[in-house]
């Protein structure tokens, strides 16, 4: 967030340390010019989704959703899987059984 | 231990993963089976993540978690919602898992844990709960271990199955009590037909927070930094992991005097074969989950109607049916508990053996003796058990009518057992009418057909009789021994009785 005339901002002024915070959480690897334009960028967007704060919310009671749908929920019925060929086709690496992924360095106890 | 220790308190919070028993997964129509034979044969674009599909949850997994919830005596919430928690690993396909943050479908509760290991003494500890939530549970990771550098395998059958989690306040106080905590839930869970909570496929996982109080020189108090250990899956493991973390935090405190570089939580994992817990995540890989509502679902609104009928419909929970066993049944609380903790099907067993036979205490005694040690020495369940509860009571009514002894009736026990399952189908009193003829066990009740066996006996043991008319009270042993193998059915305080009188006369 920019300089802005609000008294507490709600969104924390982005600068390059949560820039590179964010893309570390993504297992992004940025370039030192990307981490330029991505710091203008993100606070142009922020910026631009800024206008939500000047919304007068007094009174108004949270909702998870805007579409005031709720309780959708489906029976505890089969529907039909994709064959496995279809399920891998997607994928960098598989070898016909199995998605496969770099080795992970620090298994995580299963 | 062997140093003098400092007072101590050891504060153990536990989050158990319970996998429930639905027909599908929790927000698409693949089956929740467990089936690593098949890898990746149970997936469809929602559960693999692919764009621009749509998850709608499952009615029955919400069903289910309201029971669980109502059993652990929770507050089932009005509405709740679904959250995404997004972090990166290869067996979570969409980057996050959908779970609940802030409003869970359940809030609070408890859980009563028996204190004394003998289960003697009714005295329990009142384990609070912080919360039960629904999520996804992520797929499976399978590592090479042999070679080096070899890709590691993704198999996503599980990935999107319905997961509960419980989350305890800190209240607990020992390994031992955590692990008992863990097998009233896991027998709660069974119990409720929420979950099977098969350890060995990961129906019932669990993470750890430990840390301790303890006082340093200057006598101030002081609490260790709280460690995580993650994915415990079986009850061993979840009292050996804290043990071992016990003694790890006692001895880094003596070792820094409590004047920790770090106090930040610490996650660690559990090295079940090297028997210690291991640094895990690094302080720059700390969890940042970034929460956010889950924009393809919908809050679910959860109608008080449908929670009483769900409460209504729970069954007996198995804290009150031990205690029912102990109050209207007089068991005492150990021989209730052996019962209770074997699971439904053997208390059911139990509770229809002591009703058709009318002896509660005696049904427990062989339940808990005879049925057991021969169902461990088969590695039988009960539902398999050659002598059903007919069986067991028709043997049992026997004894409380006299018509068997204690011995004998467990010949016929023993005989029954070993019946040919295919052999002839007769019914089961009529077998045993059948094994007490053949092996001559009737009770031998009138002394009248005693007396003969008695007279035989001493004339062909004209020593042991003389010594016992000399005063050689010993020397009846042998002569008791003698008839009651001739005389299976007799009961042998009659036999010593009539021996006596024969002697005396
Ligand atoms: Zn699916």
């Amino acid at each position: 967030m920019s300089d802005s005339s609000q008294a507490e901002p709600l969104v924390p002024e982005l600068t390059r340390d949560v820039v590179l915070k964010v893309a570390r959480l993504a297992r992004l690897h940025l370039a030192e010019s990307e981490v330029e334009s991505f710091t203008s960028q993100l606070t142009q967007i922020l910026d631009y989704v800024g206008v939500l704060d000047e919304a007068d919310t007094e009174g108004v009671e949270p909702v998870a959703g805007a579409m005031g749908l709720n309780s959708v929920l489906r029976e505890d019925l089969p529907t039909t899987s994709l064959s496995r060929d279809d399920a891998l086709s997607g994928a960098p690496h598989h070898d016909g059984s199995y998605f496969l992924v770099p080795p992970i360095l620090d298994p995580r106890a299963e | 231990m062997t140093a003098p220790c400092s007072p101590a308190t050891t504060i153990i919070g536990l989050e158990v993963h319970v996998q429930l028993l639905t027909e599908t997964k929790i927000f698409c129509g693949c089956l929740n089976r467990f089936n690593p034979e098949e890898p990746n044969v149970q997936t469809c674009p929602v559960c693999l993540g692919l764009p621009g599909a749509l998850p709608v949850m499952n009615r029955r997994a919400l069903e289910l978690a309201i029971r669980a919830g109502l059993a652990l005596s929770g507050t089932i919430a009005g509405t709740t919602k679904w959250d995404r928690k997004q972090y990166y690993y290869p067996d979570l396909p969409k980057a996050y898992q959908i779970s609940q943050f802030d409003l869970p479908f359940c809030d609070g509760g408890w859980m009563d844990v028996d204190d004394a290991d003998d289960g003697d003494e009714t005295q329990a500890s009142r384990i609070r709960l912080i919360r039960v939530h629904l999520e996804e549970d992520a797929g499976k990771n399978l590592h090479d271990e042999t070679q080096r550098g070899r890709d590691s395998r993704i198999d996503l059958n599980r990935a999107g199955t319905p997961l509960l989690e419980i989350v305890s306040e800190p209240d607990l106080r020992s390994a031992a009590q955590s692990r008992r905590y863990l097998e009233e839930m896991r027998l709660l869970m069974v119990y409720l037909g929420v979950s099977d909570c098969n350890m060995q496929e990961g129906s019932l996982r669990c993470d750890a927070n430990i840390n301790l109080e303890l006082v340093n020189d200057d006598g101030v108090a002081i609490r260790t930094p709280i460690v995580e250990i993650k994915n415990l899956n079986s009850f061993r493991g979840v009292e050996a992991a804290l043990e071992y973390e016990i003694g790890r935090q006692r001895q880094e405190f003596a070792e820094c005097g409590g004047v920790y570089a770090d106090s930040e939580k610490q996650t660690r994992g559990w090295d079940a074969d090297r028997g210690v817990t291991f640094a895990q995540r690094g302080k720059e890989d700390a969890a940042d989950y970034r929460y956010f509502p889950d924009p393809d679902l919908v809050p679910v609104q959860i109608a008080a109607e449908w929670i009483e009928e769900l409460r209504t419909g729970l069954c007996e929970l198995p804290a009150a049916r031990r205690q029912r066993l102990v109050d209207d049944l007089k068991l005492s609380r150990y021989d209730a508990s052996v019962i209770i903790d074997q699971g439904r099907d053997l208390a059911d067993y139990f509770e229809a053996v002591a009703q058709r036979c009318g002896d509660p205490k005696r049904a427990a005694n062989w339940v808990t003796q005879d049925v057991l040690r021969e169902l461990n020495d088969r590695g039988q369940a009960i539902g398999d058990f050659a002598i059903d509860a007919d069986g067991l009571a028709a043997i049992l009514a026997r004894i409380a009518s006299g018509d068997l002894t204690t011995r004998s009736a467990r010949e016929v026990f023993t005989a029954l057992l070993d019946d040919d399952p295919e052999g002839e189908q007769v019914t089961v009193e009529a077998r045993i009418d059948e094994i007490i003829s053949d092996r001559g066990l009737a009770t031998i009740a009138d002394s009248g057909a005693l007396e003969p066996l008695i007279d035989a006996v001493i004339e062909r043991n004209p020593q042991a009789a003389a010594d016992f008319r000399g005063g050689k009270q010993a020397a009846i042993g042998k002569l008791i021994g003698e008839v009651m193998r001739e005389a299976k059915g007799a009961d042998p305080q009659s036999v010593r009785a009539a021996l006596i009188e024969r002697l005396s006369s």
